[in-house]
């Protein structure tokens, strides 16, 4: 086992000084030490999306890489994206679209679909697929979270 | 009177229905929300029968105490049943509330109106809540089955959207999840699982314990069960991996490889009739010689192997032992049984055990839930005092949940001249569909949980009985909703299959519905009448003819298909008596042999629609989840074990195979609601066969339809 280690994050706008093996998955010390459970363990092998956070805006698995290589990142989870009482645009698309079944894969789906729009805010149906194709729901709240997709996008709705 | 269960079990208006002192209403049922919303369906029931606001309605997760006890949440009967039992207690409550109301203001009933939990005097400003008309206490009545409904045209809440209970915990992460609870003192805890299920574990290594327990980790093991529990996650995991890879297994003859459809055929296997849906303890019928008028007679064999329920949140449970007995929070959709099974596994009254279920990530059916907390439970005995959350890692999920059996269906069929079936014939071979935890004092109670099985003193192997329910197991919709005359259904229940199984989303249903839907297609194209008009001229229900027309319709049935698409049709009743659903798809299948959905319509009658939003999102999660199955999904194996451990080795579907799906619903106001939640998985996999074959003229009968697969079946075909 590796040696415990000062370790300074910045998550959701806050330093954070915690002590961990720099090894150990950021997704750890989210839920364990700081008790921010939004984002989830589905595989632990950066296949199924549930883990995702942003980091410096884009969408990052936290399952598999060491809390040592978030330091000096900013990083926002699910439970960030939120302002007080006030939902982000995204989050607020998913409730009205109704974009959850038993909601485990959500989180992960909502950090998707933020990092996605800021970097592309009128997306492709092709760059909507390839940015959430990396998120596994097994509920099928797929069509919903397009749905919520397409009410972020506006009546311009997605182009081909 | 009721033939409702949940009625009869808990017959008491308090068992139900708690006016809170604000005024708020508890509801409580005992049928659990995995995500397939029963809770907003049930908070709009009862917030229409009470006239109060949705908002004001509470439903909590259900326990092992304090809550109507309402069996397992299965078969799409929480609808049915919770939905048929909180109706009436709602409307029990209010005529209740009203009666105390004409006392209080000396009013007749006739003079007093009730909207938003209060009750008033018409034309005056006299008005008092529900919790001052209750004065602290119950109603100590019991449910009146027959009291009156409000009448469908003043429906506020019922039929229309309502924003789904959760949603904004969902989108924010504070929703949580048994992975997510932390209870004060908790301890981790990972199971190390043998490497197949016929393996023992020998020994440990014992310099990786003696480090192990050096660093604060603690080995609980009794026979081959053994278990981590520790205070860092993350350590343990890795400690896990240790331990099990440096362990000495004695590792048997291994898993028998033969393939499975051969097992299907060939081993012993316990048949029985199905007349009307519900197998006779009788011999199974002979397949008779065809009917002389018979102009054709086809016959065809359908298969699929084992699938995964596959949730996306490994199966996780919580257990605390102290003095006064074992505490469980579990996603078990089934509480009591998992209690009861588990009390007997352990030796122990059943009342020593209190369960909570607290929710995980859907899937449907029987996966690890049940498992993981007894697992929880072994652990947590041995470290009395502190709460054990233990998780299965993801290969743990993949290997070790109870599957979806492997299944064939073999069907014969006779048509007249005119094109009019005459004799129909299916056996369906399968495993069974009924491991849950259930009470069976004596009986295979502990072996239904995984880790019993592994104990120093070990359940007794498990058999499975055949379950001889009307439309249960393996048998679900083998009985065909279609007018054939001259019909022998036969299901068999095959023993000695490899790999453990039990109830996944639809049972028997995906693939009878598969079998049934397909032939039909190829029954069609034999007579050369369309397969619309063929399924209609077969089919005197008019609800059933309703949802396949507006089906029809809707994908464009009978145009000219885009080039290089192919269209498919299905339909089926569940169980024959709940949703009617009928499926077309529209798909392409390109030079790769890739399939690609590009639309799809569901058509869909469950009666009273209660929660809209509810309804559609469950009949096209049900598609995509059935789509998936048939398309992707393959459990496999060899000798050392499961080889479909994670998401590569198991691919399920994901966002760049989701078609646009648009849903119909018939508006039934005032019928009985009918349960939907695996109405549309048959058809499903159905109507994507029959779009298969549509656009290529290959007939897919073994599931999944891979590029693989569909180019063998391409070249059995050209043989
Ligand atoms: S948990 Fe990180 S990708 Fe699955
Ligand atoms: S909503 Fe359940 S996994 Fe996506």
């Amino acid at each position: 086992m590796g040696m415990a280690e000062e370790i300074l994050l910045r998550i959701n706008g806050t330093e954070h000084r915690i002590h961990s093996d720099p090894a150990t998955p950021l997704l750890f010390v989210l839920r364990n030490q700081l008790g921010l459970t939004g984002a989830k363990l589905g595989c632990g092998l950066e296949q199924c999306g549930a883990c995702a956070v942003l980091m410096d805006g884009v969408s990052q698995l936290t399952c598999a890489t060491g809390v040592g290589e978030f330091q000096g990142r900013d990083i926002v989870t699910v439970e960030g994206l939120s302002n007080g009482g006030t939902l982000s645009a995204v989050q607020q698309a998913f409730v009205d679209a109704g974009a959850a079944q038993c909601g485990y894969c959500t989180p992960g789906m909502v950090v998707a679909v933020t990092a996605m729009l800021d970097r592309a805010p009128s997306p492709t149906k092709v760059e909507i697929t390839e940015a959430l194709t990396p998120h596994l729901c097994r509920c099928g709240a797929h069509p919903r979270i397009l749905e919520a997709v397409a009410r972020l996008i506006g009546p311009g709705g997605v182009d081909d | 009177m009721t033939d409702n269960p949940s009625l009869l079990n808990n017959p008491n208006l308090d068992d139900w229905l708690i006016i809170l002192p604000d005024g708020d209403i508890e509801a409580r049922s005992g049928k659990v929300d995995v995500g397939q919303r029963i809770s907003t369906a049930l908070a709009i029931i009862v917030s229409e029968e009470m006239d109060v606001d949705l908002e004001h309605i509470q439903i909590a997760p259900p326990a092992t105490i304090g809550f109507p006890d309402e069996g397992m949440t299965t078969g799409s009967n929480s609808i049915e049943q919770s939905g048929h039992a909180l109706r009436r207690a709602a409307a029990t409550a209010r005529r209740h509330l009203i009666g105390i109301a004409v006392e209080k203001f000396g009013a007749p009933a006739e003079c007093l109106n009730i909207k938003d939990g209060l009750i008033g005097v018409t034309g005056t400003n006299q008005t008092i809540n529900f919790a001052e008309l209750m004065d602290g206490g119950g109603f100590g009545i019991p449910v009146d089955p027959n009291a009156p409904l409000k009448p469908t045209e003043d429906h506020r809440w019922i039929g229309n959207a309502a924003t789904p209970r959760h949603m904004t915990e969902f989108v924010t992460g504070a929703f949580s999840y048994v992975h997510d609870m932390a209870l004060p003192g908790m301890l981790h805890a990972r199971p190390i699982r043998p490497p197949h299920a016929n393996a023992q574990l020998i020994d440990f290594d014992p310099k990786v314990t003696a480090q192990l327990t050096g660093d604060g980790i603690i080995i609980v093991r009794n026979g081959s069960f053994a278990a981590l529990a520790g205070e860092d996650e993350y350590a343990l995991i890795k400690a896990a991996r240790r331990l099990a890879e440096t362990a000495e297994w004695d590792l048997g003859d291994g898993l028998d490889t033969e393939d499975v459809f051969q097992r299907l055929r060939d081993n012993e296997h316990l048949s029985l009739p199905v007349v009307d849906g519900t197998p006779v303890d009788d011999p199974a019928p002979a397949l008779r010689d065809p009917p002389p008028d018979a102009a054709q007679t086809l016959s065809a064999r359908y298969e699929r192997p084992y699938v995964m329920h596959a949730t996306i949140g490994p199966s996780a449970g919580m257990a605390v032992c102290t003095d006064t007995g074992i505490e469980v929070w579990t996603h078990s959709q089934g509480i009591h049984s998992f209690r009861a099974s588990a009390a007997e596994a352990l030796g122990v009254a059943p009342d020593t055990l209190t369960v909570h279920h607290a929710l995980g990530a859907g899937c449907y059916g029987h996966n690890g839930a049940d498992d993981a907390a007894f697992d929880a439970v072994l652990i947590a005995r041995a470290i009395p005092g502190r709460p054990v959350l233990l998780k299965w890692t993801r290969e743990d999920e993949h290997a070790w949940e109870p599957y979806g059996s492997c299944m064939a269906a073999e069907t014969r069929a006779s048509i007249n001249a005119a094109g009019q079936i005459i004799q129909w014939s299916q056996d369906t071979y399968s495993d069974t569909h009924r491991g849950r935890p259930r009470p069976d004092p004596g009986g295979d109670g502990p072996a239904r949980l995984l880790g019993a099985r592994y104990l120093s003193d070990p359940a007794r192997a498990f058999s499975a009985k055949p379950t001889m329910t009307r439309q249960g197991g393996l048998h679900r919709n083998l009985d065909p909703y279609y007018d054939f005359p001259d019909t022998r259904l036969v299901k068999h229940l095959v023993r000695d299959l490899p790999l453990r199984t039990s109830a996944l989303r639809c049972l028997g249903a995906h693939v009878n519905v598969f079998a049934l839907e397909s032939f039909i297609d190829e029954l069609a194209r034999a007579a050369k009448i369309d397969a619309l008009a063929f399924r209609l001229n077969h089919l005197s229900d008019r609800r059933a003819k309703t949802v396949l027309n507006a089906c029809a319709e809707a994908i464009g049935w009978g145009d000219v298909a885009a080039e290089g698409h192919g269209l498919g049709l299905a339909f089926a009743r569940y169980t024959n008596s709940k949703t009617y659903a009928a499926v077309g798809v529209d798909l392409s299948v390109d030079d790769a042999a890739q399939v690609h959905l590009n639309r799809v319509v569901i058509a869909a009658d469950a009666g009273e629609v209660i929660d809209r939003a509810g309804l559609s999102a469950q009949l096209e999660g049900g598609f995509l989840q059935a789509a998936s199955w048939t398309l992707y999904e393959q459990v496999t194996f060899d000798e050392s074990g499961i080889t479909s451990r994670d998401w590569d080795t198991y691919p399920i579907l994901r966002f760049d195979n989701v078609p646009d799906i648009e849903t119909i619903l018939m508006e039934r106001p005032g019928d009985a609601p009918l349960g939907a939640g695996e109405a549309v998985g048959g058809p499903a996999a159905g109507a994507i066969a029959n779009a298969i074959f549509n656009a290529t003229q290959i007939r897919m009968r073994r599931m999944p339809f891979t590029p693989d697969m569909i180019r063998a079946a391409a070249a059995a075909d050209t043989n």
